[in-house]
């Protein structure tokens, strides 16, 4: 949970990351944030999120995050 | 005779009557019968408020609405500006108070938004309006147009915090549309789909030649941009053929790797500008969609939407840079020198625009606009205006023209044109903040803050930025600095900053 925000305040910094759970919905991360969180997400845990992951309930929350990256651990 | 846009909108309803005009989704579409009805009949609804020529503000969200409310105002002869209803209040007081519009067209999704910015002007709800259409009050208005009337002022950003207002007439619209269709092939076969936002000028080009040719244009809802397999998805559904995106969003698409799990089926033809096409991006999807025609267009807001362009037809190395091309049909690139000279092939200079593209110059602000629209500084015989565009260029070996980056600090972030100068005007109306100064790191695409203050954290500065900038300017990173550097001129030394900021980015 912590990494995973320590890798969103790196894309973006400002952002109450432990409690908001529409980071896309509300439009808090752009796509252009998404790239960026993807490649860190991917590099920082040795796995390939590829863009069949890419939908909008997999990147709402930290947990929903820490979900997918489990997954594909 | 056809000598405004509407002309050319009458002609093509006539032509396809029934013939889907604009697409959101399968549920929500119209045909180019209703488009021109609905716009007439808000442009008689207008008409009772006695304007002709005037300028006329748009606050709805980015829709089928937002294309009838601008051909409305285009039928009842005045002239419209588009607002980005995501746009700070701030940035929309100065855009507003450079127009000063006596009308605001506004529905009912973004009414109240738009009464709790308390402007001054009359407001128009389309959703409320129940008038009919006069066809005689239409056919009078066309009687009194000429072509040298605005038909929108098109704002983006400028130096000293003010956003420049360009003025584009019905003549180069039909100028520049005529290009576009005839440069690529444009017809009622045609199915856009359409990435720009309407305030942006990219959007002139598909929203036009969709009118004049009886194209169908499809509105692809934002959040797909972010999740490019619903992209691709839509694209498919509705068998579009033809795109003019900006490059990031092509490079979204080719960033995930998109095309390995699904490919848009009926692409034909690709097209892109408002920024530098990164050539990696493009050589990905060339990879993946091979058969494709790819353009790089080039031209600033002034000019319509472009002056040059360039359809790639060789191989390019992930290091090597598109060119911008040739100029356009009917509009004309002159490279001059800093003596006001044309330059040798081969040799940079600022790149001058001549021809029926270029625009009548800034609304309501003479000295910007007597700065850039020039008297063509190789024409000493006869008044000829061209536009310098502060952009840099030489002619290589193939003859084309490629592009060298901006004359000053303006930048092209995600496909908008943005002075630094702007932003930092903005911060540093923050209490607290000593100085401060923006870099762009090109390889990143990042807007970098610099600034100096005793007491204000990054986080407060990132909480500002995001009150008082529209999204595309905040600041991408916020550093804080002990000291801000100054060259010898006493101005801050931002060759030193972006250097440090390198060095430090390792």
């Amino acid at each position: 949970m912590k990494e995973i925000i320590e890798v969103l305040n790196e894309v973006k910094e400002g952002i109450d990351y432990a409690n908001e759970k529409h980071l896309v919905s509300d439009g808090l991360i752009t796509s252009f944030d998404l790239v960026m969180l993807i490649s860190l997400l991917n590099e920082k845990f040795d796995i390939e999120i590829t863009v069949v992951d890419v939908i909008p309930e997999n990147f709402e929350s930290v947990e929903t995050i820490e979900a997918l990256v489990n997954k594909l651990k | 005779m056809k000598k405004v846009i509407t002309d050319y909108l009458d002609e093509t309803s006539n032509k396809y009557p029934r013939k889907t005009c604009i697409l959101e989704n399968k549920d929500n579409k119209i045909s180019f019968h209703a488009f021109a009805n609905e716009s007439k009949r808000i442009a008689c609804y207008i008409n009772k408020y006695n304007l002709f020529n005037k300028p006329i503000a748009i606050f709805i969200d980015k829709s089928i609405d937002t294309l009838k409310a601008m051909f409305g105002v285009l039928y009842s002869g005045n002239f419209y500006t588009v607002f980005d209803t995501a746009s700070p209040k701030n940035r929309l007081d100065l855009v507003y108070n450079t127009l000063k519009p006596t009308l605001i067209i506004t529905n009912n999704k973004c009414i109240e938004k738009l009464k709790s910015y308390n402007f001054d002007a009359q407001i128009i709800n389309i959703d409320l309006i129940d008038n009919k259409i006069d066809n005689k009050v239409i056919k009078g208005i066309n009687q009194k147009m000429v072509g040298t009337n605005p038909a929108y002022v098109l704002f983006t950003s400028g130096s000293t915090g003010v956003p420049k207002g360009s003025v584009i007439t019905h003549k180069s619209v039909i100028a520049y549309i005529k290009w576009f269709i005839e440069c690529f092939s444009i017809d009622n076969t045609t199915i856009f789909g359409n990435q720009s936002p309407f305030y942006f000028s990219m959007s002139v080009s598909d929203i036009y030649s969709t009118m004049f040719t009886g194209a169908t244009f499809c509105i692809i809802p934002k959040i797909n941009f972010t999740f490019t397999m619903n992209l691709v998805k839509y694209l498919n559904e509705f068998k579009i053929n033809t795109i003019y995106w900006v490059p990031s969003a092509l490079s979204i698409v080719a960033n995930l790797n998109t095309f390995d799990y699904a490919k848009p089926k009926y692409l034909k033809k690709v097209l892109f500008a408002g920024e530098v096409m990164p050539t990696p991006t493009l050589n990905k999807w060339r990879k993946h969609l091979p058969n494709v025609l790819y353009g790089n267009l080039f031209g600033p807001t002034e000019t319509t939407d472009i002056c040059t362009y360039y359809i790639v037809n060789r191989k390019f190395k992930n290091n090597e840079s598109l060119p911008i091309g040739w100029p356009c049909n009917n509009c004309d690139i002159l490279i001059v020198d800093e003596e006001g000279k044309e330059c040798e092939a081969g040799s940079p200079g600022e790149l001058y625009v001549r021809g029926d593209f270029v625009g009548s110059g800034y609304y309501n602000n003479p000295e910007k606009t007597n700065d850039a629209f020039v008297q063509n500084p190789i024409n000493k015989s006869y008044p000829e205006i061209v536009y310098k565009t502060g952009d840099l260029g030489k002619i290589n070996k193939y003859g084309e023209i490629e592009y060298l980056g901006r004359k000053d600090f303006q930048i092209k972030h995600m496909g908008y044109r943005i002075e630094l100068g702007e932003i930092e005007a903005n911060i540093t109306a923050l209490e607290g903040i000593t100085t401060c100064a923006c870099i762009y790191d090109e390889n990143n695409k990042l807007i970098v803050l610099f600034y100096e203050s005793s007491k204000l954290s990054v986080d407060d500065v990132i909480k500002y930025a995001d009150q008082k900038l529209v999204k595309y300017m905040r600041p991408n990173k916020v550093i804080k600095v002990s000291k801000m550097p100054f060259n010898a001129n006493g101005k801050i030394d931002r060759v030193k900053l972006k250097k440090d900021y390198l060095e430090m980015e390792g």
